[in-house]
């Protein structure tokens, strides 16, 4: 299927304000997990790895497309974990 | 695409979207981390190829083995690394984590690049543009990120440059963006491998060049740039391969990215432009230190200490990196209890930048059990 290049590119520029305005107000006690958060949400690479693996027909394609694979399943799995690690660390003070 | 999976990524993307926004919030962060892996995982079960073909009803061939494989092998790996590193090694482990997104992103390109370009229909200048701009900008990631890592691991801390390197980076980046331009409108010719592989070479050999001059206390600042930089190579192959929800999720980590480097340098009150290239002017932070400090050092015993605190009304503490080094946060921790069972108020003053990044400090006395209350930013503290 050939992509609507127009519809990717206007999809895109308004990710782009949507990013910007969603952490135009966070506090700098949240920049770690923050950037820990969105680390994670980038490991979306991990489906791009699975979609060439799963087409590969050359041995080269797969080995590098497994190794994709395995940097990106790190990536995504590690970075959700890591990030609520950090977070289940902050507490309000108990009564 | 199907009208289906265009609504199940539109509630993806509106996942992502409320993830990240309440992890800009003490209070929700948590549940913000949870809804954004939610999302991850609705979108990674209802996977579907650029042709529209549902990926996990094709028949298990040999190749599913591998993804599977690979899989645990990346979940592994993951979880050992989220759960066994040590609070103050954080900065770290994001960078590494990064770095293996970013290769992924580079590597995905690459074989997408090269499947492309020898298929049938030919690569269009688009696709071709935003594979390359994605293999260029994640390997750029990937080795960068390496090097950021053994930085902030103690490896070669201090900045390293020699003369003529801004010229010398610059060319390699003239060289890598020829390429790119030759490889745009000669996807498949006779040299198109061997000149992908060059490009591909300096591309890592260019995030390694681009680290190394940049000091270890100013790794986060640039943790945060490749961490955006990653974004925008995982959305680049969402253009090539077609998958909205990857261009939609890497976005969003571009462009935040960007917004939290500056806000990063901001809190540093240092501009970017002299974070990254700051090691090559020499008089780039020495201001402050060369005007000399005047006063006298007065030291304290820690009973005069104490008896100044128990009657205290009021105490700010304000942590530095030592403390967290020495593992005092918990015994800073009991002392807090026992000053707010005494009716002293305490709070903590937090500089921005104090830890290892923008957040660090808070993140190490969260795991004393510092309750997030009582931790106060810079700006709030002095009236």
């Amino acid at each position: 299927m050939e992509p609507n290049i127009p519809d990717i590119i206007f999809i895109f520029v308004l990710a782009i304000f949507v990013g910007i305005e969603v952490i135009s107000k966070v506090p700098s006690m949240l920049h770690t997990p923050l950037m820990s958060g969105t680390n994670a949400i980038h490991g979306i690479i991990f489906f791009g790895g699975i979609l060439v693996l799963a087409d590969a027909t050359t041995l080269l394609a797969q080995v590098l497309g497994f190794v994709a694979v395995v940097f990106g399943s790190a990536n995504v799995f590690g970075g959700f974990m890591v990030t609520d690690r950090m977070l289940q660390m902050f507490k309000k003070k108990k009564k | 695409m199907n009208s289906t999976i265009a609504y199940i990524i539109i509630g993806v993307s509106v996942l992502f979207i409320i993830g990240i926004k309440l992890l800009a919030s003490p209070k929700t962060a948590r549940i913000g981390n949870l809804i954004a892996a939610a999302g991850m995982l609705i979108a990674l079960v209802s996977l579907h190829k650029p042709t529209g073909g549902y990926v996990w009803s094709q028949g298990w061939a040999f190749n599913y083995t591998l993804i599977a494989i690979g899989t645990v092998i990346g979940l592994a790996i993951g979880a050992i690394g989220a759960y066994s590193v040590k609070m103050t090694a954080m900065p770290q482990m994001v960078a590494m984590f990064n770095g293996l997104g970013g290769g992924a992103a580079a590597l995905v390109a690459s074989l997408e690049f090269e499947r492309v370009a020898h298929s049938n229909a030919g690569i269009t200048a688009f696709g071709a543009g935003s594979m390359l701009f994605a293999t260029l900008i994640g390997s750029l990631s990937f080795s960068g990120s390496i090097i950021a890592y053994l930085k902030l691991e103690g490896k070669f801390e201090k900045p390293m440059t020699f003369p003529g390197q801004n010229i010398l980076n610059g060319l390699i980046l003239l060289v890598i963006l020829g390429l790119c331009g030759f490889l745009t409108f000669n996807a498949s010719g006779g040299n198109a491998a061997t000149a992908f592989i060059v490009m591909f070479c300096l591309a890592l050999f260019f995030g390694v060049a681009m680290v190394m001059p940049i000091g270890g206390a100013d790794m986060p600042v640039v943790i945060s740039l490749l961490n955006s930089f990653t974004g925008l190579a995982v959305a680049a192959d969402g253009f090539a391969i077609d998958n909205l929800a990857m261009v939609v999720a890497g976005t969003l980590v571009g462009s935040s990215g960007t917004l939290l480097t500056l806000l990063m340098c901001k809190a540093m009150n240092r501009p970017v432009t002299n974070v990254l290239f700051g090691a090559f002017g020499s008089g780039g932070g020495g201001g402050a230190a060369a005007a000399g400090v005047v006063g006298t050092v007065k030291p304290i015993q820690a009973d005069e200490v104490a008896l100044l605190l128990a009657y205290a009304q009021r105490v700010v503490v304000v942590p530095g990196y030592g403390m967290a080094v020495a593992q005092a946060q918990h015994s800073v921790r009991e002392l807090t209890e026992e000053l707010g069972k005494r009716g002293v108020e305490v709070q903590f003053a937090i500089h921005p930048v104090a830890g290892r990044m923008p957040g660090h400090m808070n993140v190490l006395l969260a795991e004393a059990n510092v309750p997030y209350d009582q931790l106060i930013e810079m700006e709030q503290i002095n009236p």
